[in-house]
């Protein structure tokens, strides 16, 4: 674009007036120019930004808690280092993503604080339990799968630091779905008590994975800004209805069945319809009455207020010891 | 391996031993995951496990190709029970505060790197290349904890008081890791494995020059010191461990997973 030396001035000059400003910052973003931290951008667009990412972030953190419930009882050691390795990897993308946030100008402890305050949320599917083993592997398949649609989208995104790091994440994730999957078919062809073990499982998490992508389009508020500042570049229900399509094949492939009566192929659409997801449910979780809120928000509190000693002698270590 | 059947089975329990202190010890990190005092850390012992879980592992292959009487690598880590398993007491310890999990792995390192150090020396090409490897991991871990006990030994009171209370606590563990029993002598002899006895001088040395330096007082030796770990004397706590390590394999025998 001819004009983008200007453009990249503006923040500097303060003759431009904001709806000038938003003017160029939304033929950047047209142009499929990436904002980056030191740029001009509406105030809503970085409040926007910094709520999805530190969201993300607490996601991620607060995700490790369900699967790490199953690291001590994983049947092998292949199997045990691949989830400590994967439980691992969602607290680097935790890191990476308060990073990510700082970017925007807020720091690291006050999101903390606004996670264990509540103030903050994070996605909700970890408040659903992990009660088998199968459930590593599910969470692998469908939970992973259903970030990876959502978050593959990001990666194009108009803000620099969150797109590179959903490049960095999904190539992670997709990992982590491999090994789920893997989980799931050597179940689905191991013994009876096996192969219950993991339909039982997809049972469990089907509904709430759906849930994942987010109230239908019809209740999805402030998604028109979203799109055209290309934070949001999909919506929901389109998401949701690759995923459904996608899902349903790999079930196939593997002899497990997905609850849900009203699955059928739609040959006008080339979809598969899906029956109606309890929403109810979804906000009642959301609202924090799910069944694992109260001991994810313990726990993550726990974490917070037994670690503070430490913290506190390693700031007090580094000032006796500058040099160090 | 072209060793006579004897030493092959004296090799056998020598890796056990060896195999079971590092997945022990990487169990309890393990535990860790997503409580630690800032994700940095959460991740560093992640990592720690993730190499010492992986030294098992390769322990416990060496162990089973050794021993060649059809059991597997997981089936020496998921079907022993308290008694056969040869660990030292110390890496069986609970977690305790983020003081006593530093405090044990500290202890543990130090011993580790010398050990290794020897290890890799080995005549048995298989044991010193399962040695030089997790001889470099091993200083790592060493270096990560070796700041921790600078940290919290010469950081706030309150950090003070819990890594000495930790130290002191553990102190009793520490000494057998040096004595030697009838298989080490055998194996020893036969250039094999380390001197446990060479490796007790250059560990106290170690440890009580990091005590000094994270101003920590060095334990006195005249307390009870524990013994009997590499002939399956145990705490009471390994049981535990084991019961939730072992539950998936011990309630489907036979599955593949």
């Amino acid at each position: 674009m001819e004009s983008q030396p200007h453009i990249r001035d503006i923040s500097g000059n303060t003759a431009l007036d904001e709806a000038q400003r938003v003017k160029r910052f939304e033929e950047r973003i047209q142009a499929g120019e990436r904002i980056e931290p030191k740029d001009w951008m509406p105030d809503v667009y970085r409040r926007q930004l910094t709520r999805m990412i530190s969201q993300h972030a607490h996601s991620e953190v607060v995700g490790m808690y369900p699967e790490g419930n199953w690291i001590t009882r994983a049947p092998t050691l292949r199997r045990k280092l691949g989830l400590l390795a994967k439980v691992q990897d969602e607290c680097g993308h935790g890191l990476y993503l308060y990073c990510a946030a700082e970017t925007l100008g807020v720091d690291r402890s006050d999101l903390t604080d606004e996670l264990l305050s509540g103030k903050a949320k994070y996605a909700s599917i970890f408040n659903y339990p992990t009660l088998s083993w199968a459930d590593i592997g599910v969470i692998g398949w469908l939970v992973d799968g259903a970030a990876i649609i959502n978050q593959t989208p990001l990666a194009k995104c108009s803000y620099g630091p969150y797109a590179r790091a959903m490049v960095h994440i999904c190539k992670e994730e997709s990992f982590h779905l491999k090994q789920g999957y893997e989980i799931v078919t050597k179940l689905a062809q191991g013994n009876s008590a096996q192969k219950e073990m993991v339909q039982e499982s997809v049972n469990r998490w089907w509904w709430p994975v759906l849930m994942m992508f987010g109230p239908s389009d019809s209740d999805s508020s402030n998604s028109e800004d979203l799109m055209r500042w290309k934070v949001k570049l999909f919506s929901n229900d389109s998401l949701r209805q690759r995923f459904v399509n996608g899902s349903v094949a790999q079930a196939k492939a593997v002899k497990l069945t997905l609850p849900d009566p009203d699955l059928r192929f739609n040959e006008e659409s080339g979809n598969w319809d899906y029956g109606t997801i309890n929403w109810d449910e979804f906000w009642q979780v959301v609202k924090g009455h799910g069944p694992c809120n109260r001991e994810r928000m313990r726990m993550s509190r726990k974490k917070h207020n037994d670690g503070r000693w430490v913290r506190e002698a390693a700031r007090a270590y580094s000032a006796r010891h500058p040099e160090k | 391996m072209s060793l006579n059947a004897e030493i092959r089975g004296q090799l056998f329990n020598y890796l056990l031993r060896h195999a079971d202190d590092r997945l022990v010890l990487g169990h309890r990190l393990s535990e860790w995951c997503g409580h630690g005092p800032m994700l940095e850390e959460d991740l560093a012992l992640a990592n720690i496990a993730l190499d010492l879980i992986g030294q098992a592992s390769l322990f416990y292959k060496l162990a089973a190709e050794t021993e060649a009487n059809g059991r597997s690598e997981d089936d020496l880590a998921f079907l022993r029970d308290s008694a056969e398993f040869r660990n030292l007491q110390l890496v069986e310890q609970p977690n305790g505060d983020f003081a006593y999990t530093i405090a044990r792995q500290f202890f543990f390192d130090v011993y580790d790197v010398l050990f290794l150090e020897q290890l890799s020396l080995s005549t048995e090409a298989e044991i010193s290349a399962i040695g030089a490897k997790a001889l470099k991991e091993a200083q790592y871990h060493l270096r990560h904890t070796q700041q921790w006990m600078l940290r919290l030994g010469d950081g706030t009171e309150e950090s003070h008081r819990r890594l000495q209370d930790a130290v002191d606590d553990l102190w009793r563990f520490t000494q057998e890791m040096f004595v030697p029993d009838e298989l080490d002598h055998t194996l020893t002899a036969e250039v094999i494995a380390p001197d446990l006895e060479t490796l007790r001088s250059s560990w106290q040395e170690s440890v009580e020059q990091t005590l000094r330096e994270a101003t920590l007082e060095l334990p006195e030796d005249s307390q009870y010191m524990t013994s009997g770990s590499r002939g399956g004397y145990h705490t009471e706590h390994l049981g535990y461990l084991l019961a939730e390590m072992q539950v998936m394999q011990r309630t489907h025998p036979g599955a593949a997973w």
